[in-house]
């Protein structure tokens, strides 16, 4: 409702503004989709919040979040536990679970028997940093990563743990982290949203994603995040119908400008020449997204550089190479899903395929980013909602077993965007069920992620029903030893 | 309070809000006249509130110094780490360290503290000084008191009703006049979209073409309260606060029965059951004498929210998850109040206390529900306590229920644990389902209104209490929720937050006089909407002149009509009205409606029913917005683009946006492209000319004559679409074959593919779907 008003700060001549329109220059950077001078015309306060930012010079300017979802075991990844696999099938000890709650899945397993990876691990690159068999491209970037081993969450369900992760609260109906980088920054293209949602499922065990996760919560709806899909419309109502060509299209739409133009005669109404404008946007959209969308410009190198999936649309690589597209192009925040990692039994197995999805395009990411000299610019994460736990669920047998959640320590990984490289943060007992050293919870994460984009998560807040939210809830601290 | 004293307030508060208030509400742009009456309530308490409560209020745990400054006791008690000091001193400044403090220029010891991240500007600092210099009175939290009509201002040959003496003061007081009446068609369409949702059609556009004596608007309004589209159009209010949605939601987000419930508000509302029966039946209908099974069914306001079917989960976690849930949608959405704060610590703005909010959880703990009843796998429809609907019912007692199946249905609606099975509540630390500390007995905030003591402390007794004529908040809440529907913004803005940190009201006696009458006058809603579009205030033009611009950007004053956007439901409804294709029946099983593919594919577990989108057939593609099917965790893309509720949460008012997606929508959405198909074949086959079809489509969609420079855009329009289809007659079809409603062989030519084109770009004009 606060838009009413900002539309209204629209102080703007009439004719002006129309002209402007005509020479298409009405399109200065938008906040998200919404145009940023009308949003400096808010409430005073509100003004003030964004006046103010940057809070300081930031070291990244976009994000690319690669959600690991359903929870990618760190055993297999980047936590080497070689104890587990000496002391198989020997019991949890008491004094290392300390009371640790299960979930309904194993709350009923009279016995916690420990299971250490049947990947095998290595040391790479200068940071001589562990990582399993399974990730042999990520291997080779190990240098330009950092690996942190030490995150920790409170939830210990999958819908709880995601909205958290992407929320700052399990519950409620708050905005996504993109939405508040949307809402704190805006966008620096004009003919793209500045927060996209990309999805892909792998061949394990499925958690749902939901749109719910991207939503802008109480923020305007102009902050949501707008996901692509790999269909024939890659934004939702993109498309014009069939037999509906440009020049058709631009003759609608000056029709309808002409007869929007008779009734701002009529009201003086500013929400009325705003709304030719968002016409005007949605045009230069439905030119701007499909030329994104599509790879078949995109050399040989690059595409082997992503694996072949990646001109399969929908597909993890293919994510990643639309996400740096994306990113390259100025939005702010691109979020992918990949499903599928929820291994309760068949690890093994689900492990080996997961891995595959994702090990070659993540790694290619990075190196595309970094011969385009974007890297620094552009913090890049690979992670998911919680971890795995040591002992196995089910039986262990020689060719398989399974882990439940852990939500007390797991791995993931940062890169570029001012966070320091080939470094290994964290780490967790030689059970690798507790932190011992450096532990990052969520909201440290997420308050250090808005301090590389040069915002105090403190200070970047909006006024709820008479509540200040923020992104980090009442808690989080930068963990300043992972920026460069 | 004594009626003197109260009295006393409204005259200080409402001179104090007039003379602040003209161009900015907020109290930052504030000029001081010398001498000015300082208000607590208007002036002083909003920035005590939002930047010196949170360690100087009612959350004692975070209270700094021991000083409390949201009561007068405690702003004026000496300070006990500064012997001999006080924070206020009345009539003195310089003796009262609060002003010192926020003056300070040592970080250390200035207020509020720089870590805070918070600060008063140099005109709220003036304006603590000078109340303190006027005595530093403190006044009542106004929505804490006990409404109570206030004196008429004086009649004016304006004025239709009391709305309007209330209105029209406030405006000539910040230098406005009403707008003259708006025009017959105008008055009948932004009547119709708020009584039905729906446009009027020609027919009724032309009896009431002047509103003459026979036909007269009181006439064109009791038809539309009597019109059964009525409930359906008040109850998207009802079901975004009952947070009503046709799955579980979190993660498998598996297909549930709630609808024999919405069903039940469209016939409440069409009933026009008062509004204190209203509340009492959806809170404890279960617990009335001899409930019947349409009071039981009005329970499951209580049981709408999300329900986890995770394997795996901990049940105790989420138990308590859901009485939460309930016991917020009942603050928020009846009281007004924002109590969840409370859940983890006192709270920081309100003088409600950890304790009290438990209190008010205790009505709801009591509830047969479970944590967890299985994962997807054993998903069922509803969940226990549990209401069948048997076949005898639906020709019955709840003949209401659109069930055309002969199978029975069940509903989860409230069910209570009786004797030595009730639980015991606790405060729980920090709100923690594993944390409870001591227990508590179920009441209600004193700051609002004591519990009775001879009321039953359960879910009936707390419907009682809210009932209450002495109740401050629920009929100026409800009263309030109206006016934003009709006007599009509340009295009070924040209409789910009456406490301190909420808006204040911009007229606060209309308010008051309005909640004191609708309960005066039995809860009677159709009455109480009746009254306000009967208003002239209601009556308005909606044009907007430069002294608005200049003086009332937003409309506060309400010296015009608001020009708003329909929300995403009623547009739908106006699309399928206007091209004849809608299909009116009440209520029913949600439908599937055309939805972009792989929505629900793309965000899904893989797991139950709702795994993928099976989109519906014949007449129910084309019903009533309301009747969409909503799955939580994919709602319907069209709908959040248009800014509805997630229906995630309890939501009082929605947002209104404009954006390029929402473009998109209009100009690619099948529904648009068909509906302006279907109307191009029906209105050629008809007239069997262009000119008179473009004539008869603008009446309909836009419910107007359209003027001579719009008819020759339009038909310049035409010609050239018609030409381009004889020209290229290989696109006529392809344009044509949009949508599932049958493309009759005869209506395939370029007349009617041209006139699609212009039906397609009157869809798409702002005043089309702007209730204006």
């Amino acid at each position: 409702m606060e838009k009413e008003i900002l539309e209204q700060g629209l102080n703007l001549n009439r004719r002006k503004f129309l002209s402007r329109l005509s020479l298409g220059v009405g399109s200065a950077a938008l906040g998200s989709l919404l145009i940023p001078d009308l949003f400096k015309g808010g409430s005073p306060s509100e003004a003030a919040i964004m006046d103010a930012l940057p809070h300081f010079a930031p070291k990244a300017k976009r994000v690319i979040y690669l959600f690991q979802n359903g929870a990618p075991s760190q055993l297999e990844t980047f936590d080497y536990k070689p104890l587990l696999n000496k002391n198989i099938g020997q019991e949890l000890p008491d004094s290392i679970r300390g009371g640790q709650r299960l979930t309904g899945m194993t709350a009923g397993q009279t016995s916690f028997p420990l299971v250490g990876s049947y990947f095998p691990f290595q040391q790479y690159g200068e940071s001589r940093a562990w990582i399993s068999s399974l990730f042999p491209h990520t291997s080779k970037v190990v240098d330009d990563i950092c690996i942190i081993k030490s995150m920790h969450t409170e939830a210990i369900n999958h819908d709880p743990a995601l909205t958290f992760f992407q929320t700052g609260a399990q519950v409620g109906n708050r905005p996504s982290m993109g939405s508040w980088l949307s809402y704190g920054l805006g966008s620096e293209n004009s003919n793209l949203p500045a927060f996209c949602v990309l999805l892909s499922r792998g061949k394990g065990n499925g958690q749902g994603v939901y749109s719910k996760l991207w939503s802008n919560g109480f923020l305007d709806a102009t902050h949501q995040g707008v996901q692509f899909s790999n269909s024939e419309d890659p934004v939702l109502y993109l498309k014009d119908p069939k037999s509906m060509n440009r020049d058709e299209r631009r003759k609608m739409l000056d029709q309808i400008a002409s007869m929007n133009d008779l009734s701002y005669r009529e009201f003086n109404d500013p929400q009325i020449s705003a709304k030719v404008q968002q016409y005007e946007m949605a045009f230069r959209m439905q030119t701007a997204v499909p030329e994104m969308t599509d790879v078949s410009k995109e050399p040989d190198s690059v595409i082997k550089m992503y694996g072949p999936d990646c001109l399969v649309p929908g597909t993890y690589a293919a994510n990643c190479l639309l996400a740096r597209k994306l990113s390259e192009s100025g939005v702010r925040f691109v979020q992918l899903y990949h499903q599928g990692w929820d291994t309760h039994d068949n690890l093994p197995n689900q492990m080996v395929g997961q891995a595959k999805d994702v090990d070659q395009a993540s790694a290619a990411l990075i190196s595309d980013l970094k011969q385009r000299g974007l890297l620094d610019e552009t913090l890049v994460i690979w992670g998911g909602e919680f971890g795995r736990t040591n002992y196995c669920q089910g039986k262990i047998l020689p060719e398989n077993y399974g882990r439940d959640h852990h939500p007390r320590a797991f791995s993931i990984w940062m890169a570029g965007g001012g966070v320091k490289s080939g470094m290994v943060y964290g780490e967790t007992d030689e059970f690798g069920y507790n932190i011992v050293e450096n532990p990052v919870h969520v909201h440290d994460f997420q308050a250090t992620i808005l301090n590389l984009m040069g915002i105090d998560h403190e200070r970047l807040i909006y006024k709820h029903l008479g509540r200040r939210y923020r992104l980090t809830d009442v808690s989080g601290k930068v963990i300043n030893d992972i920026i460069a | 309070m004594p009626k003197i004293l109260y009295r006393g307030i409204w005259a200080i508060l409402v001179s104090a809000y007039i003379s602040t208030s003209c161009q900015n509400p907020k109290n930052q742009n504030i000029e001081l006249a010398e001498n000015e009456a300082i208000s607590y309530n208007f002036h002083i308490r909003p920035i005590l509130s939002d930047k010196c409560f949170a360690c100087h209020g009612p959350d004692a745990n975070k209270r700094e110094a021991d000083l409390r400054l949201d009561t007068e006791e405690g702003a004026f008690a000496a300070l006990k780490d500064s012997p001999g000091k006080f924070a206020l001193v009345a009539g003195d400044f310089e003796q009262s360290e609060v002003y010192h403090r926020i003056v300070s220029t040592d970080p250390a010891e200035l207020m509020p503290p720089p870590e805070s991240n918070l600060s008063l500007t140099p005109k709220e600092i003036e304006l603590i000084k000078a109340w303190i210099k006027q005595g530093a009175k403190y006044e009542p939290h106004w929505s804490f008191v006990k409404a109570q009509k206030p004196a008429l201002p004086q009649k004016t040959d304006w004025a239709t009703n009391e709305i309007d003496l209330f209105t029209l003061r406030k405006m000539e007081q910040v230098g406005l006049e009403p707008n003259p009446e708006a025009q017959p068609h105008e008055l009948i369409k932004r009547a119709s979209l708020d009584l039905t949702g729906l446009p009027p059609s020609p027919e009724i556009l032309d009896k009431f073409a002047d509103l003459a004596s026979s036909n007269s608007y009181e006439k064109l309004l009791d038809g539309l309260l009597a019109d059964p589209a009525f409930g359906e159009k008040l109850a998207i209010l009802w079901l975004d606060i009952s947070r009503y949605s046709d799955s579980y939601g979190y993660q498998d987000d598996n297909i549930r029965t709630q609808w024999p419930y919405r069903d039940w508000l469209i016939h409440a509302f069409n009933k026009n059951l008062p509004y204190d029966e209203f509340i009492t039946w959806q809170l404890a209908g279960d617990l009335m004498p001899d409930p019947t099974k349409e009071q039981i069914l009005a329970t499951a306001f209580n049981r709408n929210h999300k329900y986890t079917e995770e394997g795996g989960v901990i049940h105790e976690e989420y138990r308590v998850e859901y009485v939460l849930d309930k016991t917020n949608t009942f603050s928020k959405g009846v009281l007004g109040i924002t109590m969840e704060c409370a859940q983890c610590h006192d709270h920081k703005y309100d003088p409600i206390s950890q304790k009290e909010y438990f209190q008010m959880y205790a009505f709801f703990n009591n509830s047969l529900e479970k944590g967890f009843e299985g994962d997807v796998s054993v998903s069922k429809p509803s969940k226990t306590p549990i209401l069948w609907v048997e076949k005898e019912d639906l020709s019955g007692i709840l003949k209401f229920v659109n069930h055309k199946d002969t199978t029975r249905l069940s509903v989860s609606v409230m069910g209570e644990l009786e004797g030595e099975a009730k639980r015991t509540t606790y405060i729980l630390d920090r709100g923690a389902y594993d944390s409870p500390t001591i227990p508590v007995e179920a009441s209600t905030p004193t700051s609002i209104l004591s519990f009775p003591e001879n009321v039953e402390k359960n879910r009936l007794g707390l419907a009682k209490w809210v009932t209450n004529r002495d109740n401050p908040l629920t009929a100026r809440v409800f009263v309030n929720l109206i006016w934003q529907e009709i006007f599009g913004k509340g009295i009070v803005k924040s209409a789910g937050d009456f406490g301190m940190q909420g808006d204040l009201p911009s007229h606060p006696e209309l308010l008051d006089w309005l909640a004191v009458d609708f309960m005066e006058n039995g809860w009677d809603i159709k009455r109480l909407l009746k009254q306000i579009l009967s208003s002239s205030t209601y009556k308005q033009s909606a044009a907007i002149n430069n002294k608005h611009l200049e003086i009332d950007p937003d409309n506060v004053y309400l010296a015009r009509a608001s020009r708003l956007r329909l929300p995403a439901e009623n547009i739908q409804d106006l699309v399928w009205a206007s091209s004849g294709i809608l299909r009116q029946k009440l209520g029913g099983p949600s439908v599937k409606p055309y939805q972009p593919a792989g929505i629900w594919e793309s965000a899904s577990s893989g797991r139950g029913v709702l795994a993928t989108y099976i989109q519906d057939k014949g007449d129910d593609l084309y019903r009533r917005g309301i009747y969409n099917f909503i799955k939580l965790t994919v709602p319907p893309p069209k709908a959040i683009i248009f800014d509805s509720s997630n229906r995630d949460r309890c939501e009082i008012g929605r947002g209104r946006t404009n954006t390029p997606l929402q473009a998109l929508v209009m100009m690619n959405d099948p529904m648009i492209l068909e509906a302006s198909r279907v109307l191009a074949g029906n209105l050629l086959d008809k007239h069997k000319d262009g000119e008179k079809s473009i004539e008869m489509a603008f009446k309909r969609i836009l419910c107007r004559e359209m003027s001579s420079k719009e008819k020759s855009i339009l038909t310049g329009y035409y010609k050239d679409q018609l030409n381009r289809f004889t020209q290229n007659p290989d696109q006529i079809k392809p344009t044509l074959q949009v949508g599932e409603y049958p493309l009759e062989e005869k209506t395939i030519k370029a007349e009617t593919a041209a006139l699609m084109q212009v039906i397609v770009s009157m869809y798409n004009l702002e005043e089309t779907i702007t209730k204006s």
